[in-house]
């Protein structure tokens, strides 16, 4: 008794601390790392006296957040309109199209090379071509995103619907199974993981598509906004952008990765299991 | 080693045809198999004659490439023979068969789908009721002792799980016809001789008849009513050896004398065609 009553108040004095600990604990390392960074970045420009206009603390640029924020946020919008509508353009017509690569002789042999072909030509070469046939708005941003990101849809889709074993299509057929059937039940799902590694792919370039687009003739948008802070030597308000599109692709490609875990359950219940 | 027993005793020539027993349920004629490949023609089956009566589980052995799973192709209806005919039932097999059940050497489970999903692949298929196909597909599982593993993925699953999924999978609708394609040659010899267990206590209610391809002399003997030797490609059938051994088979019966003579009949076979040579 004497022994567990002198433990008792260590305990408690533990106790106390331990939900704090808990939400330490909880925190990703790599989140560490990033205040660490930071931290050594302001210490830096403090102490080493660097100018605002060549590299702003970030003490500087969470200032320029609050100043700026009220023309940061809605240019913020526009460009994630971009992105998120020219994604599920390509998306919708990605996928398809690897369908009918899969599935048609003519599209295979007639069309495919010539997307593949088509490749090779930069998208920002043709940039300046969409804006004289679409105006400056968002259509020619939109279309940018859909050229840079539907590739590697449609690539990863074609490989991942054409990588059912034969003896996958052996079983279907073996049971009776139709065209639709093999295709929904079978190849389709086979297909997921890969369709999805295309997918994630694509998200960081719909992001650089939107920038990029906006960068050639823009009266709005993040890519815009940083092009005349640029022009102003404004360094602070370049930064705070840049956080805002990172923002943008972090949220973006989380979100898929969500949806990826809810579409392909089958994949994280055997991660879980191995990290256990 | 030089007692072995004349092979007249104990098997019938190849020619043997069913006279005594009525209609054959599977009836090979004269059936051969080219396949124009890249090498070329390759000739893969000479014409292949054989009866298989309902209910027999008959396994085919032959030396790798002599055709066996080209044969099973044909049967299943999921590759068409160059020549001859293939009657199941009487009715000639001109494209796939759904009344079969087929087993592949790879489990071929679909990985997003629980071990219960993946035997039920075939009632969603067929269209079959659900509720009834489910209870059978418990029953199944539980015959294998996978219970307690229905909701689990394949990748939670080991080898020999996989492929007894693929097992009650393939006999879930009860074929009158089962096709298994070297169905445990990729396992250990103690979970193949459990699962050679499991088939034979799965096959036993139903009137069903199986077509079993192996590599494995033993297994061949230890399941089958009869076992079809196949020659070097392009195959043919070589011989035809009848086991007359009593059922339910049990393990300790691979050390029965009769069980041996087999054994050594079968290896004499092999070796006066020239598959294992010894110095
Ligand atoms: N699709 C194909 N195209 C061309 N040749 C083929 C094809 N399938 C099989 N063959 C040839 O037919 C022959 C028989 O093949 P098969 O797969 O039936 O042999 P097997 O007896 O099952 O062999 P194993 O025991 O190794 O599985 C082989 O020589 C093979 O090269
Ligand atoms: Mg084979």
């Amino acid at each position: 008794m004497a022994m567990a009553s002198a433990t008792e108040p260590q305990q408690d004095g533990t106790r106390a601390l331990a939900p704090v600990l808990k939400v330490l604990n909880g925190v990703p390392l790599a989140v560490w790392t990033l205040i660490g960074l930071l931290l050594f970045w302001e210490a830096y420009v403090r102490l080493a006296n660097v100018p605002p206009f060549i590299l702003p603390a970030p003490s500087a640029i969470a200032q320029e957040f609050r100043a700026y924020g009220h023309r940061l946020f809605p240019n913020a919008l526009v460009t994630m309109f971009e992105v998120v509508f020219g994604f599920t353009c390509a998306v919708l017509i990605g996928v398809p199209l690897a369908v009918a690569i899969v599935y048609s002789k003519f599209i295979q042999k007639g069309v495919y090379p010539l997307i593949v072909a088509s490749q090779t030509i930069p998208k920002v070469a043709i940039a300046p071509l969409l804006l004289t046939w679409f105006g400056y708005g968002m259509t020619p941003k939109i279309v940018i995103v859909i050229l840079l990101s539907f590739f590697p849809i449609v690539i990863n889709s074609v490989m991942g619907l054409r990588s059912a074993s034969d003896e996958m299509i052996h079983l279907a057929r073996s049971m009776g199974a139709s065209a639709w059937q093999t295709f929904w039940k079978f190849r389709l799902p086979h297909a997921l993981p890969s369709i999805f590694a295309g997918l994630k792919l694509a998200t960081a370039l719909s992001v650089i598509g939107a920038i990029v687009a906006e960068f050639i003739g823009a009266d709005k948008g993040l890519g815009y906004l940083i092009l005349i802070a640029g022009s102003n030597f404004d360094v602070a308000r370049q930064f705070a952008a840049i956080i805002c599109i990172a923002l943008i692709g972090m949220c973006f490609f989380f979100t898929l990765e969500m949806v990826e875990r809810f579409a392909i359950p089958w994949r994280n219940k055997s991660d879980v299991s191995g990290e256990a | 080693m030089n007692a072995l027993p004349s092979p007249d005793s104990l098997s019938t020539p190849a020619t043997d045809t069913l006279t005594s027993t009525g209609a054959a349920h599977v009836s090979i004629k004269g059936v051969t198999k080219v396949f124009n490949g890249r090498k070329g023609r390759v000739q893969a089956l000479e014409p292949v004659d054989l009866d298989i009566r309902r209910g027999e589980f008959v396994s085919i052995l032959g030396p790798s490439g002599c055709g066996k799973s080209t044969l099973m192709m044909l049967l299943s209806g999921l590759l068409p023979a160059s020549s001859g005919q293939i009657t199941v039932d009487g009715k000639e097999i001109n494209a796939p068969n759904p009344e079969a059940g087929i087993v592949f050497q790879k489990d071929v489970l679909l990985d997003w789908r629980s071990a219960l999903e993946n035997v039920m692949i075939q009632a969603e298929i067929r269209k079959s009721d659900k509720a009834e196909a489910k209870a059978r597909a418990m029953e199944l599982l539980s015959m294998v002792s996978l219970d307690d593993f229905h909701d689990a993925y394949p990748s939670e699953l080991s080898g020999g799980m996989r492929q007894r999924v693929s097992i009650c999978r393939a006999l879930l609708h009860k074929p009158p016809l089962m096709l298994m394609d070297e169905p445990f040659g990729a396992l250990d010899a103690m979970t193949r001789d459990q699962l050679q267990l499991d088939l034979l206590k799965l096959c036993r209610d139903d009137d069903m008849t199986v077509f079993f391809i192996t590599h494995s002399i033993p297994e061949a003997i230890f399941l089958s009513d009869r076992v079809v030797v196949m020659t070097p490609r392009p195959g043919r059938v070589e011989r035809i050896v009848n086991i007359d051994l009593p059922r339910p088979r049990r393990l300790a019966m691979r050390e029965d004398p009769k069980f041996i003579q087999y054994v050594h009949e079968l290896t004499g076979i092999f070796k006066s065609l020239g598959v294992f040579r010894e110095e």
